[in-house]
């Protein structure tokens, strides 16, 4: 058994319990060889890091005045991931966008596992990542509190309310679909799929409380996602540097963690939709929507692009045109010409209808914007610091092999904590895809809206 | 006082829709309606006579408290141990706004999770004797608690109104 082909039939309400619970219980070689991959790839980033903190963060090329380097465009780049799950989750519930049903529950996921990816870059990055918790603020004998003048510590503020709204939202989401799974399952199986569904069992009156909780919890992500890299933005924009010091930055970078977000999403929905056969819920029309998304965001991208260099250009201040100039001429030419090649000019390609509903383009493109989206975190970071006020502190910073095995493995932690989510958990919303298949009546005037 | 349970299965939403409205018709109104997901026909019947769920209280209370513990903290935090930075005062409330959103991001979703974990009785230790693995699959179910007396009257309402089964 499986879903009916690309384009045949709609799905009835049975069919998305049964297409669901499939994807549960089979796993092929496949799965496994990829799983290895990614494990062993990680490992190889752990051995990195205990290197790192056994000998130092010289190894990792950490040294005035590049002091942020790729763990802080890591922990930038990963923290933009997450945005497009929220988006689709909470800011299309709101707007009560249909098309969202089908791809929300893997871009939630998405979301918090991008986070807890980003959230380990600060810590790989202090270097004595045992005193992280100085951070926060924990009443101390000697009345010792942060400083919350600091946009470091918005950060820490900003980053993990964002993680505990996600896992929260997240596993809210998952309440009512771990109940179908429970009641599918057997053995075992069954027992722990019945703990975690909290018992739940659709009643009227549990379902009056969970859908006001759930638009409110959407209400509550709204502002936090548009506000969360907006604060990670004040990270640069409330210092001096030039090519920092600007207050474009806020929408700057939320558009372009919702540009990245959006590749992400669709590099993780396309083979999704291969492997498990979904063709019947993730149709072209949702492609379709995804890719004018992230078009819309590209060209919104493109515009700040402009803004950015116009600034420079005609602020008339010798510091920011230095800096501008330095960007595009000196030592990171390459990684900043490639960067606009990138985000600005291969996702046109998706003014043509047929690239939007084309998976094998589709992937492409997002492949391409997935690079250069980090390469403009590479591009904000490093040139920033290497060329600021002063020639003399002037200094190029090249990648190492420790942070390059770092960042490497952290695609290789994502992708472990999906990879595993995708077979333990509904990764397609039992609950949230009925209610937009049409719904059963018998008499046909009088059931449906 | 024994009461009976009375359930009647339906495969359709209008067939739904019309049993709760009938039972209601006839006095019965201790109803536990099962659905696979939220169905907007079925939802504005069962509420139409209840008040609004109060969950957007908890997430009012927990939001404000969390706007007042931001503030609180960072204000009194400043003033015990003044650090000057940049010239600025020690309470200088434009980057204080950001500590307090957060918190009232964070205090606010935290208590409507709570909100509908208490509210809906959840965690539920024991299944209820009314509820069939079909109600997460395709199937609705009303449930009716009355009098064991009344048990066949409210069968008959379920089975005219188009339940494919009706237990007790």
């Amino acid at each position: 058994m499986s879903a009916p082909e690309r384009g045949t039939t709609t799905p009835t309400w049975a069919d998305v319990n049964r297409d669901v619970y499939r994807t549960l219980i089979t796993a092929g070689n496949t799965y496994f060889a990829w799983m290895v991959l990614v494990a062993l790839i990680l490992a190889a980033g752990v051995f990195a890091w205990g290197n790192q903190i056994w000998l130092g963060l010289g190894l990792a090329g950490i040294r005035t005045p590049q002091m942020w380097a790729l763990y802080i465009t890591n922990f930038v780049f990963w923290i933009g991931i997450g945005h497009a799950g929220t988006l689709i989750s909470a800011i299309l519930y709101l707007f009560r966008a249909k098309w969202r049903t089908s791809i929300y529950r893997a871009a939630e996921a998405m979301t918090v596992f991008a986070v807890l990816t980003a959230g380990l870059f600060p810590l790989i990055h202090v270097g004595r990542m045992w005193f992280a918790y100085w951070l926060l603020p924990y009443p101390n004998q000697r009345f010792l509190w942060p400083n919350f003048k600091s946009p470091l510590i918005w950060d820490v503020f900003a980053i993990s309310t964002y993680l505990t709204i996600s896992v929260v939202f997240f596993i809210v989401g998952l309440i009512p679909d771990v109940a179908a799974v429970r009641d599918q399952s057997t053995g075992l199986r069954k027992k722990i799929y019945s703990v975690l569904a909290l018992g739940w069992e659709g009643s009227d009156s549990q379902w009056r409380h969970y859908r006001r909780g759930y638009g409110l919890l959407a209400a509550l992500a709204t502002p936090l996602v548009l506000s969360v890299h907006s604060v990670v933005s004040f990270d640069f924009a409330m210092a001096l540097v030039p090519g920092w010091h600007s207050s474009l930055f806020a929408p700057f970078f939320v558009d372009g963690a919702i540009f990245s977000g959006f590749a992400m999403v669709l590099v993780l929905m396309l083979p999704m939709r291969y492997y498990f056969n979904w063709y019947a819920y993730i149709t072209d029309k949702h492609l379709d929507a995804m890719a004018k998304l992230t078009l819309v965001t590209s060209l919104v991208l493109t515009y700040f692009y402009l803004c950015e260099s116009g600034t420079a250009w005609y602020s008339g201040e010798v510091y920011e045109r230095a800096s501008m100039f330095a960007r595009a001429f000196k030592a990171y030419k390459y990684t900043f010409w490639l960067q606009y090649f990138c985000n600005s000019l291969v996702p046109l390609i998706l003014f043509w209808k047929k690239a939007r509903t084309s998976p094998v383009i589709l992937y492409v493109v997002s492949i391409f914007v997935l690079i250069g989206m980090w390469l403009e975190r590479f591009n904000i970071i490093v040139p920033g610091l290497g060329y600021d006020f002063y020639p003399y502190t002037w200094g190029i910073f090249l990648p190492r092999f420790t942070d390059t095995t770092i960042t490497i493995a952290s695609f290789a932690w994502f992708f472990i904590l999906f990879l595993a989510f995708i077979r333990v958990m509904p990764s397609l919303s039992i609950v949230e895809v009925k209610e937009v298949l049409p719904h059963p009546v018998k008499h046909a005037h009088g059931g449906s809206h | 006082m024994a009461t009976a349970n009375v359930l009647g299965v339906f495969a359709h939403v209008d067939t739904t829709v019309d049993a709760i409205r009938e039972l209601r018709a006839k006095g019965f109104a201790d109803l536990t309606v099962y659905t696979p997901a939220p169905i907007e026909d079925i939802e504005q019947e069962v509420e139409r006579v209840r008040p609004l769920s109060k969950v957007r209280l908890f997430t009012l209370i927990g939001g404000l408290t969390g706007t007042a513990t931001g503030f609180f903290l960072t204000i009194w935090s400043s003033l015990i141990w003044s650090l000057l930075t940049g010239g600025k005062a020690p309470v200088s409330f434009p980057p204080f706004i950001i500590i307090a959103f957060e918190l009232t991001i964070l205090l606010g979703g935290l208590s409507t999770v709570l909100a509908i974990l208490i509210l809906g009785r959840l965690p539920k230790l024991t299944p209820s004797v009314t509820y069939d693995p079909r109600f997460t699959l395709d199937r609705f179910g009303v449930a009716v608690t009355c009098p064991p007396e009344k048990a066949d009257a409210v069968g008959t309402v379920l089975r005219s109104a188009g339940a494919e089964e009706v237990r007790r």
